[in-house]
């Protein structure tokens, strides 16, 4: 009798244990499953790209300009403009974004507008980039009266600060207090120790940051939509409409004409390739710090 | 004699010295100052940002008052604008991103913690958040030229014809087919999404301490046991976040978005029918706006989409610093 209600009871806990192990082997293939399913996607995207964007790679895309439809021609004019706009961009939002995260991290590391930037910074960093668009365009494009390629570089620059402000500031706090206290100790002034120990130390991880803003803004199209608005034409004057890569994109993959929706695949190669390109770099410069 | 001219010579090494403490010390202050001038930069950027939207909103909002967000007639010809459509779009392409990316990428992320072999860790890792990398317009010409018609000619018949008898979800499904819609926008946008939800979630559950889970697998719990009942509850706050990061992000992309969800004014039940969002909208109209009315209305559509992801991102940066003061 007793020895009946023991096996049962042995039964129902194997029974049970083998439930929770089915459960479990059910879960772990399912996390299998999830993995190879996010991975899918970045080896479908790239091999659409590759499919459809290689056969149109020649040398004509670097030499001429954007055609009218059914004709042929090239990127010539969109590369440019977006090479201008994203070296001003950074020219413009590198040095804001270094020294706002310089006096997050060196200057009022624990003070209240510190945390206040901080938070700030962090929500800027993945605001809407459309509504930098309509930012730049309400403060530039309205009062100049016209689409420019200086407004698109603002409207970049503006995305490129939060990016640099937070890797700055978290590699400066990378950077160990010691050196600052041997070079305080040396006499020298709190700026120098800035400049000449804390930047230093803290180099590769601010390229990084640059780096990882670069790749960001060069396929950016929201913002540049009404603020450098496009450019059939060859042109570098920065107080007129400039054509971009991602623009010209844009404009074309939408078009009914097969040239340009071809074109737009090349286009939309060449920038995967570059900005893969650039944060694969970013990476390896900044994995040493890392491990 | 002497003394007096040692006395002079130390008199003019003190002055010397007292100049160059002095300019070190000017320097010191100047840079004190740029920095702080920068870092409040940042915050002027946010303030302006406000402020311009509300300035070009004004015409708009003064105009149609609270049925702006209300109505969803909109019409460019007869200058009557109202914004339901658009944020009605964002919101549920937003939520069918979260549906589908929250559960796989928690699993993604579980795998790279728990299951993966520890030498293909970083590699996949890195695989996952490249796809964060990419930018929506490479997303949207995907969707466009690929994805949309493999959905038309698979997916979508087949969600039609499972879905299309059954009551209650017959209107979700309700239309023809047409590829792009609200339903490719949603699907696009949890592939984007993704990568975020992940590497957070990632990051969060790396920082379980091990003697927790070590205690637990030495009750006998299984690895799935571990992870929900251990590993999650511990870092909620942090995967939330995570995850309201991520929405934060789906809410305001905009190129992707705008190559597939068909951009028609209206709202409709069913998830295959053409949409719009908010970005989309201004993204399509405001180069084509005339009228500074129409104008207007797109800003304070804008005004209305950073209000939403400014508060949603705000809750995420919230809970994320939660988690990080208790994981240390």
């Amino acid at each position: 009798m007793a020895q009946t209600v023991q096996t049962a009871a042995t039964a129902a806990r194997t029974r049970l244990y083998s439930g929770r192990r089915r459960w479990n082997a059910i879960m772990i293939v399912l996390a299998w499953c999830a993995a190879l399913f996010g991975m899918a996607w970045l080896a479908l995207i790239l091999g659409a790209l590759l499919w459809q964007g290689l056969s149109g790679v020649s040398l004509r895309v670097f030499t001429e300009m954007t055609p009218p439809p059914g004709a042929d021609g090239g990127l010539l004019n969109p590369i440019i403009g977006s090479l201008i706009m994203t070296g001003l961009a950074v020219a413009i939002g590198t040095p804001i974004g270094i020294l706002a995260g310089t006096y997050m991290a060196e200057y009022g590391r624990y003070g209240r507008l510190s945390s206040v930037v901080r938070f700030i910074n962090d929500i800027l960093l993945s605001a809407p980039s459309i509504v930098v668009g309509l930012f730049v365009y309400e403060v530039l494009v309205r009062p100049m009266g016209h689409f420019s390629g200086i407004a698109g570089a603002v409207a970049l620059a503006i995305i490129v600060i939060p990016v640099v402000v937070r890797t700055t500031e978290d590699m400066l706090l990378l950077v160990p207090n010691t050196l600052r206290e041997a070079a305080a100790a040396l006499g020298l002034p709190r700026a120098y120790i800035v400049r000449r120990i804390a930047y230093r130390a803290a180099r590769a991880g601010i390229v990084t940051g640059i780096l990882l803003a670069i790749a960001r803004i060069s396929g950016e199209t929201a913002p540049l939509l009404f603020t450098a608005l496009n450019n059939q034409f060859w042109s570098t004057n920065l107080n007129a409409p400039m054509a971009s890569l991602p623009a010209v994109i844009f404009q074309f993959a939408l078009s009914p004409y097969n040239d340009w929706q071809r074109l737009a695949w090349t286009g939309a190669l060449l920038i995967t390739v570059a900005v893969l390109a650039l944060s694969i770099i970013a990476r390896a410069l900044s994995s040493p710090d890392k491990s | 004699m002497t003394d007096i001219a040692f006395q002079s010579g130390l008199g003019a090494a003190d002055a010397a010295r007292a100049r160059v403490l002095r300019r070190l010390r000017l320097g010191d202050a100047a840079f004190h100052a740029l920095t702080r001038a920068a870092a409040i930069t940042v915050l002027a950027l946010l303030g302006g940002v406000i402020l311009a939207l509300l300035e070009g909103a004004i015409p708009a909002l003064s105009k149609f008052g609270f049925n702006f967000i209300t109505t969803e007639r909109w019409n460019p010809v007869t200058e009557t604008f109202g914004g339901l459509a658009p944020i009605y779009g964002t919101i549920v392409t937003s939520l069918i991103a979260m549906v589908i990316a929250v559960p796989i990428g928690l699993m993604i992320a579980l795998f790279l913690t728990e299951l993966c072999p520890i030498s293909l860790r970083r590699p996949i890792g890195i695989t996952i958040e490249l796809l964060a990398g990419i930018p929506s317009i490479i997303y949207g010409i995907w969707g466009l030229f690929v994805f949309a018609p493999f959905l038309q000619q698979y997916v979508q018949p087949a969600l039609i014809n499972t879905f299309g008898s059954v009551p209650g979800l017959s209107v979700l499904f309700a239309g023809p087919p047409y590829g792009i819609g609200v339903l490719t926008a949603g699907l696009i946008l949890a592939i984007m999404v993704l990568p975020f939800i992940t590497s957070i979630s990632r990051d969060v559950f790396e920082a379980v301490p091990p003697v927790l889970k070590e205690a637990a697998f030495g009750l006998g719990c299984t690895t799935w046991e571990v992870f929900r009942n251990v590993v999650v509850p511990y870092t909620r706050v942090g995967v939330i976040g995570g995850v309201m990061l991520a929405l934060g992000r789906a809410l305001g992309e905009t190129m992707a978005v705008t190559f597939v969800i068909g951009n028609a004014h209206r709202i409709s039940g069913s998830i295959l029918a053409p949409g719009t969002t908010i970005s989309a909208t201004i993204a399509n109209e405001f180069t084509e706006a005339v009228g500074d009315i129409y104008t207007s209305a797109l800003i304070a559509l804008g005004l209305i989409l950073f209000v939403i992801t400014f508060i949603v991102l705000a809750a995420a940066r919230y809970m994320l610093l939660r988690i990080e003061r208790r994981l240390g």
